[in-house]
C-alpha cells in the first residue's frame, strides 16, 4: 500500500481507472457486435476523437482557470464554413494559408471572448453563452443558407482526410490523428512544465490569491481563451477536410462533447487541476461509446445523449467524493512522489518566485 | 441602500429602452399595438416567461440551472410517448409532472446534499434530459393530441388569454408574494448574499436549495406540457436552445448572476424587451437565427453595463478620497 502510495498520485489512479474502463467498453462491445476488432472500428473512433480532442485541449486550457467555454462548437462550425467556402471559390489558396485562415479566424473569436471574461469582468458561462448564439448567427448570415460541398473544395484537401501517418496490418494511422496526439502531447508539456501552464493552475485554484501574488491573471486567462479559439479553428480545418459537405449546423452540440471529455477526463470544473492526457483518454472514451452504440443492436443509437450526461454526473461526482477522499489519505500518510496536485496553487507561487 | 439605487436606475432603464422599442415597432405596423398582436407574441414566448420566473429564484440564489430547456423537451416527449402508449391524457400529465418533480429532485440532490456545483449538474442534465427525450421520440415526430389538449394550448380560455397565460398570471403573482414578501424569498436572497453568514443564522440552505430546483424542474415541466399543447406535435428537439432566452431574461433584468440581488420587476420589465425586440426585429424581416444573435449579445451586455457603471463609480470615489483604495465587490469566474 504504502509502495503503491509512492508511485501513485490520486489523479493518476483516476486515469488508470478511465483506461480500464475504455479497455472494459472495447471488450463488452467485441463480444456483442460481430467484427468488431477490426481496422474500420479503429479507424472510425480515432478519426473522431481527433477533431474532439484538439478542441477538448483547448477547452482544457480554459477550464483550468476556473472558467467555461461554450462557443467552441460555433466556432469549429464557422471556421468550417468560412474556410471551405475560401477554398470553393479559389481552389489555389496554399493548404497552409488555409490552416493559418482557420488558426487565425479563431484566434479573433477567442480574443473576444477572453477581454469580455477577464477586462469585462463577465462570467464566462455568460460571454460563451452569448457568443454561442453570435457566432451561430453570423456563420447564418454569412452563409445565406448555403451548403459548402465536397465536389467544390480542392482536391488536396480531400486527400490529406485520408492521408496516413503510417500503417500496421489493417490499422490506418491517420495524419489528422497524429496531428491531435502530438498538440495533446505539447500542450500537457506546456502545462506542467511552463509557467504559464503552471500560472493556469494557479488561477484556477484561487483566482484572488493568483491576482494578489501578482499573476497577470487577466492576461493569462485572455492567452488561454485565444489558444482554445485558435486550437477550436484548428478543429473546424479537420472538420472541413473530413466531412466536406458543412451546412450552417456544422459542429453544432459540439461544445457539449468537449466539456463532456473533459469533465469525463478528470479535468475539475473548479479549475485548478486536470491534464491534457485525462482530457484525451475523456474523448476517447466517450467516442468509443458512441461509435459502438450506433453498431449494437440491442439499443437505438439515441441513447448516447442520455449516456453522456450520466457519465458526466458519475464523473463529476467521482472527483467530489472519491478523489478528494483519496487526496486527503495521500496527504495524512505524508507520501508524495511528485509535488502534489492537490495544492498547485502554493507549488506554483513557489516555483514563480524562482523564475521572477 | 446604494444597491438599491443601482437597481432602480437599472430598471428605469430597461423602462426607456423598452417605450423605444415599442414607439418604433407601433411605427414600422399599424396594427402592432393591437390586443391581438401582443396576446400572440406573448403567446410565443410564454413558456419560456414561465420558466424565467423560476430561474430568477434560482440565480438570486447564486446557482443557476442550465437543464429547463432539456426539461421541458422532456416532459413534451414523455407526454407524447405516453400518448402515443395509449395511456389516458390526464393520467399521462399526472404522470409527467410527477417525473418533472422527480427530476428536479434528483437535480437537487447532487447540487443540495452532495455538494456538486450547479453549473456543472446541470449541464449533465441539459445533454441527459435531452438524451431521455430522444430515446422516447427518436427521430419520430408526434402528434395527434386529443383535441380539448390542443384547444387549451391553442384557443383562448379566457377571451383573450389562453391557459398559459393565465397560468403565467397565476404564477407571477405567487412568484412576487414568495420572492418579497415571504420569509422564504428572504432566505433565498439570503443565501445568494452569503452563503455561509446564511447557513451560520440558521437558515436550512439545503432544504432552500432543494426546493427551488424541484420547482424549477416542476415549473419547467409544466411549461412543457404548454408547450406540447400550443405546437399540437412534439419531436427530440422541441424546446432545444430556450436556455439561452430564459437566462438572458432574467440577467437582463438586472438580476445578479452572483446571486443576493434582483427583483421581479427588473425581470418582467426585460421579458417585455426581450418579446418586444423579438417581434419588432421579425417585422423588419430579421431572421430568426439572427435574432438569436441579438439577445446572445444583449446577454453580454446586461452583465457588462453594469460592471462598466460600477468601473466608472468606484473611479469617481476613488478620485474623491485620494489615498484609499476602495473595496470593491469583485468577483471572477463561474
Amino acid at each position: 500500500m504504502e509502495t503503491l502510495k509512492r508511485y501513485l498520485r490520486p489523479e493518476q489512479i483516476r486515469e488508470l481507472s478511465l483506461v480500464f474502463l475504455i479497455v472494459v467498453t472495447l471488450i463488452f462491445f467485441g463480444t456483442q457486435i460481430e467484427g468488431y476488432f477490426s481496422g474500420r472500428t479503429f479507424n472510425r473512433i480515432t478519426t473522431t476523437v481527433a477533431i474532439i480532442a484538439v478542441v477538448a485541449v483547448g477547452e482544457t486550457l480554459v477550464i483550468l482557470t476556473r472558467n467555461y467555454d461554450l462557443s467552441v462548437g460555433s466556432i469549429v462550425g464557422f471556421t468550417a464554413y468560412f474556410v471551405g467556402t475560401q477554398l470553393a471559390n479559389n481552389n489555389g489558396i496554399a493548404p497552409l494559408a488555409a490552416v493559418l485562415l482557420a488558426v487565425g479566424v479563431g484566434a479573433m473569436m477567442g480574443l473576444i471572448n477572453g477581454v469580455l471574461v477577464s477586462y469585462g469582468r463577465v462570467p464566462s458561462i455568460i460571454v460563451t453563452l452569448g457568443t454561442l448564439a453570435i457566432y451561430r448567427a453570423l456563420l447564418v448570415n454569412y452563409s445565406g443558407a448555403k451548403t459548402v460541398t465536397t465536389d467544390s473544395l480542392p482536391q488536396w484537401l480531400l486527400d490529406l482526410a485520408r492521408a496516413n501517418l503510417f500503417k500496421i496490418g489493417e490499422l490506418d494511422f491517420r495524419l489528422m490523428v497524429g496531428v491531435a496526439l502530438a498538440l495533446v502531447v505539447i500542450f500537457q508539456l506546456v502545462i506542467t512544465y511552463l509557467p504559464f501552464g503552471r500560472r493556469l493552475y494557479a488561477i484556477g485554484s484561487n483566482p484572488e490569491a493568483a491576482r494578489i501574488a501578482g499573476f497577470p491573471t487577466q492576461r493569462i486567462v485572455t492567452t488561454a481563451y485565444v489558444l482554445c479559439g485558435m486550437l477550436s479553428g484548428l478543429a473546424g480545418f479537420m472538420f472541413l477536410a473530413r466531412f466536406g459537405n458543412i451546412t450552417v449546423v456544422a459542429a453544432q452540440g459540439m461544445e457539449l462533447s468537449a466539456i463532456a471529455a473533459v469533465v469525463v477526463g478528470g479535468v475539475n470544473v473548479f479549475g485548478g487541476s486536470g491534464t491534457m492526457i485525462g482530457a484525451l483518454l475523456g474523448a476517447l472514451m466517450i467516442n468509443t461509446l458512441e461509435q459502438s452504440l450506433i453498431r449494437w443492436l440491442q439499443i437505438s443509437e439515441f441513447w448516447r445523449d442520455a449516456l453522456l450526461g450520466l457519465l458526466i454526473l458519475l464523473a463529476v461526482a467521482t472527483d467530489a467524493v472519491i478523489i478528494n477522499r483519496l487526496r486527503n489519505l495521500w496527504a495524512r500518510s505524508g507520501l508524495q512522489a511528485r509535488p502534489a496536485t492537490e495544492t498547485p496553487g502554493v507549488q506554483v507561487l513557489e516555483e514563480a518566485g524562482h523564475d521572477a | 441602500m446604494r444597491n438599491l439605487r443601482r437597481l432602480k436606475s437599472w430598471e428605469g432603464l430597461l423602462l426607456a429602452i423598452l417605450v423605444v422599442v415599442v414607439v418604433n415597432n407601433a411605427v414600422q405596423s399599424p396594427v402592432y399595438l393591437s390586443v391581438e398582436n401582443q396576446v400572440n407574441l406573448f403567446q410565443l414566448f410564454v413558456e419560456r416567461i414561465i420558466v424565467a420566473l423560476a430561474m430568477t429564484f434560482i440565480i438570486i440564489n447564486g446557482e443557476i440551472d442550465l437543464s429547463v430547456a432539456s426539461v421541458m423537451g422532456l416532459a413534451s416527449c414523455l407526454l407524447a410517448f405516453l400518448h402515443e402508449q395509449s395511456v389516458p391524457m390526464p393520467a399521462a400529465i399526472v404522470v409527467t409532472l410527477t417525473v418533472g418533480v422527480i427530476v428536479g429532485a434528483f437535480n437537487g440532490f447532487w447540487i443540495s446534499v452532495v455538494g456538486l456545483p450547479s453549473l456543472a449538474v446541470t449541464l449533465a442534465g441539459l445533454i441527459g434530459y435531452r438524451g431521455v427525450a430522444r430515446i422516447l421520440v427518436e427521430d419520430r415526430s408526434i402528434g395527434n393530441f386529443p383535441e380539448w389538449f390542443n384547444r387549451l394550448g391553442q384557443q383562448p380560455l379566457l377571451d383573450p388569454l389562453p391557459l398559459a397565460s393565465i397560468i403565467f398570471f397565476i404564477l407571477l403573482v405567487v412568484a412576487v408574494v414568495v420572492l418579497q414578501y415571504s420569509a422564504f424569498g428572504r432566505y433565498v436572497y439570503v443565501i445568494g448574499n452569503n452563503r455561509e453568514v446564511a447557513r451560520y443564522s440558521g437558515v436550512k440552505v439545503r432544504r432552500v436549495k432543494m426546493m427551488l430546483f424541484i420547482a424549477s424542474s416542476t415549473i419547467a415541466t409544466l411549461a412543457g406540457l404548454l408547450l406540447a399543447a400550443r405546437l399540437g406535435a412534439v419531436r427530440g428537439s422541441t424546446a432545444e436552445g430556450f436556455e439561452l432566452d430564459i437566462i438572458t431574461m432574467v440577467l437582463l433584468g438586472g438580476v445578479s448572476i452572483f446571486g443576493g440581488s434582483g427583483t421581479l420587476v427588473g425581470v418582467g420589465l426585460s421579458i417585455l424587451l426581450v418579446l418586444n425586440l423579438r417581434n419588432g426585429m421579425s417585422l423588419v424581416n430579421i431572421t430568426s437565427n439572427t435574432q438569436t444573435g441579438v439577445i446572445g449579445a444583449l446577454l453580454i451586455l446586461s452583465v457588462l453595463i453594469p460592471n462598466w457603471t460600477q468601473d466608472a463609480r468606484s473611479l469617481l470615489s476613488r478620485r474623491r478620497r485620494t489615498g484609499h483604495t476602495p473595496v470593491t465587490g469583485e468577483e471572477k469566474g463561474g
